[in-house]
């Protein structure tokens, strides 16, 4: 009767499994392959990139086939597994200006160098369920486009407005070194590029949802979509021994430049601010979402009122990253018998010290 | 992206990681847990790199070396869940040698689900023997329970903390919290204390009961039952605290004055069962209550399962048990 209660080793193995069985439905349906959910379960699999600090979408989409689909435990897996990767060095930073553009739209100007271009985008479709993808057949193909004779570059729309101090400059690389906040514990308060690491790997879900609340009002900044950009950008790397910058591959990654509630005093003149998002993979909302959680953490620094959450560093990075969340909510399914009966103990002793004062007063 | 891969180093020199199989090509950026026969030998001795290993033992000897004051270290990922004891099983992995002997308890108890995972991923990763039997142990990694057998100099107590600082659910703020361990301003924790015994009569706290250690820092026991705090008091064993999620170390070293928090008139008391174990008769010991059927039936039992376990196996017999 008691060993009922108790977990045991058998009890775990089977549990696994069932899982394992589970996990692959019914036998009769084909099983998915890994390149099947890289190719065409693209977007979640950027997610789990992103969420994961890891770019590597073979990993990813098979991080989500053995999470049976579910986005956190598909990150928790690739997190692990990249906690165990060796770490030698940083990238020189991504020249974002010289991405190869997959789409790339500004809301703050109706033309501007290198124009409006639109991509592979759900935005303009019509939310109505297509019955004809329940069957299966190749699309109809995509329309070519002339290369660009200017692809090489296309100037941020930010490079452009600052080219008349409109905007406050970008900070230059002042050559101190990098935080990691997966090589080093956070110590608040922290600077905008530790809170920009925590938020590029924060859960998209919160994120947006601080993003959003900055937008109806707690944590206001006034934001434009200054430009969104999608597209693969090189990763360069000095090794020491070269002391030059090599190409080691390239990313696919989305920067949002949000344009921002402008400042100025009586020694600076007015000019907007920046608040900025990048991720891997296409993930516009994350991008969009962070570009403003990040203008609103920057509350401090440029003086305005903190009144909202989302201004607040402490509740916003303590609280973005979806495992400590998730690890932490589901861990009260853990045993707490010892802790409940410390508690039962006291409740009882209460109420039977609360009938004696009552039989007193009776 | 794939042409990434071409770019993993084969081997770091700061590190003593053994190579990965297949670190050569696209194999090698699938997990081990992608069915590759040999799982154990793709991963370091216990799991974590001798690199972040050494980044845990310099927090840890902060850790006894300021007893009771937490120190921040750059917790990693585990491949269990945060909230499941992944801060304990860091400090385990870089305190383990291979002549070590591992004991994983939960809730006082061996076989609870989290135990057994712990202690197989060890049996896994380091091949470090384990036992059930306190006695045997040299690490005892444990969630809410201090074993009832009196720890020796020979063993190290390894917890697992969920909340590592005792102020914070007084002051959400880490940057607060922090000042007022540096000042050992710890009125408002005396001031909580006090305003249970005026709403009800007693400190109102019943786990996770606050400490003061060394005579300095205010220190959360981790969520062991206050009945397991005079347990910590200048306890012969090494206390080590891992909590992973909020990247937290801190430490008892041996023979530390650990006192629970009191007023003279109200003075620190642990919890008392009324009746002894029902399967090992024995007393002074912190139980677990069984419901035995529908009608509201219990049964109280050890909560530490070793020691009910030899206690019955030299002949103690309870009202349930069988002789």
């Amino acid at each position: 009767m008691y060993v009922a209660v108790k977990g045991g080793e058998a009890a775990i193995d089977n549990a696994h499994r069932l899982l394992a069985e589970v996990r692959r439905g019914d036998p009769a349906v084909p099983e998915l392959t890994v390149a099947q959910i890289r190719e065409q379960m693209a977007l979640l699999v950027d997610r789990v990139m992103a969420e994961g600090s890891l770019n590597d979408p073979d990993l990813a989409a098979l991080a989500l086939k053995q999470a049976r689909g579910d986005v956190v435990e598909a990150v928790f897996l690739v997190r692990a597994f990249r906690t165990t990767l060796p770490r030698f060095g940083a990238s020189v930073p991504l020249d974002t200006g010289r991405m190869t553009l997959s789409r790339r739209i500004s809301a703050t100007f109706k033309d501007l160098p290198g124009g409006q271009v639109l991509g592979p985008t759900f935005d303009y479709t019509h939310r109505l369920v297509d019955f004809a993808l329940a069957a299966e057949g190749a699309p109809e193909p995509a329309a070519e486009a002339e290369p660009r004779e200017d692809a090489a570059a296309t100037p941020r729309v930010t490079d452009l407005l600052g080219r008349d101090g409109l905007i406050e400059p970008s900070p230059p690389d002042d050559g101190s070194p990098l935080g990691d906040i997966t090589r080093e514990p956070v110590d608040f308060p922290c600077d905008r590029a530790t809170r920009l690491q925590a938020l590029a790997r924060g859960d998209e879900g919160f994120i947006l949802a601080l993003g959003y609340a900055t937008q109806r009002g707690y944590g206001r900044t006034h934001p434009f979509v200054g430009e969104v950009r999608v597209g693969t950008v090189a990763v360069e790397f000095v090794p020491e021994e070269l002391g030059f910058p090599v190409p080691l591959g390239a990313v696919q990654a989305t920067e949002c430049q949000m344009v921002n509630q402008f400042h100025g005093s009586r020694t600076v003149p007015p000019q907007f601010t920046r608040g900025y998002g990048l991720v891997f993979g296409q993930s516009e909302r994350k991008a969009m979402a962070m570009a403003l959680v990040d203008r609103a953490l920057r509350a401090g620094e440029l003086g305005e009122p903190l009144a909202s959450p989302a201004q607040d560093q402490e509740f916003v990075l303590a609280h973005c990253d979806s495992l400590q969340a998730t690890g932490f909510v589901e861990h009260l399914k853990l045993p707490h018998y010892v802790d409940f009966q410390a508690e039962l103990e006291l409740v009882r002793r209460m109420r039977a010290e609360f009938e004696d004062r009552r039989e007193v007063a009776e | 992206m794939s042409d990434m891969r071409e770019f993993r180093p084969g081997a770091d020199p700061s590190s003593r990681l053994p190579p990965r199989s297949g670190d050569d090509g696209v194999a090698g950026a699938l997990p081990p847990q992608a069915g590759r026969g040999d799982e154990a030998s793709a991963y370091n001795f216990a799991y974590l790199d001798e690199g972040t290993k050494r980044m845990i033992r310099r927090a840890l000897l902060k850790a006894v070396a300021v007893p009771g004051y937490q120190v921040p270290f750059a917790s990693r990922e585990m491949p269990m869940p945060y909230g499941w004891g992944t801060g304990g099983v860091q400090v385990t992995a870089a305190i383990l040698g291979r002549s070590d002997v591992l004991k994983v308890i939960d809730q006082g108890a061996d076989d609870t689900t989290n135990a057994v995972s712990i202690r197989r991923f060890f049996a896994k990763t380091a091949g470090v023997a384990t036992t059930t039997h306190t006695a045997e142990a040299s690490v005892i990694q444990t969630r809410h329970r201090i074993p009832e057998r009196p720890l020796t100099e020979n063993q190290t107590l390894v917890y697992q903390v969920p909340i590592p600082e005792p102020l914070r659910f007084l002051e959400p703020r880490e940057t607060e919290t922090r000042q007022m361990h540096a000042l050992a301003e710890y009125g408002l924790m005396h001031v909580k204390l006090y305003e249970d015994i005026s709403r009800h009569g007693h400190i109102a706290t019943t786990y996770a009961y606050p400490v003061e250690v060394a005579g300095r820092y205010v220190m959360d026991p981790s969520p062991t039952p206050k009945f397991d705090n005079p347990k910590m008091d200048d306890c012969p064993a090494l206390q080590l605290f891992g909590a992973g999620r909020e990247r937290r170390i801190y430490a008892v070293p041996p023979y530390t004055k650990v006192r629970s928090l009191d007023f003279e008139d109200h003075p620190f008391r642990v919890q008392r069962f009324d009746q002894p174990c029902a399967l090992c008769a024995a007393e002074g010991v912190y139980l677990d209550e069984m419901l035995m059927d529908d009608s509201g039936r219990r049964m109280f039992i050890c909560s530490d399962t070793d020691h009910c376990e030899e206690r019955r196996a030299a002949g103690h017999v309870g009202t349930e048990g069988v002789a």
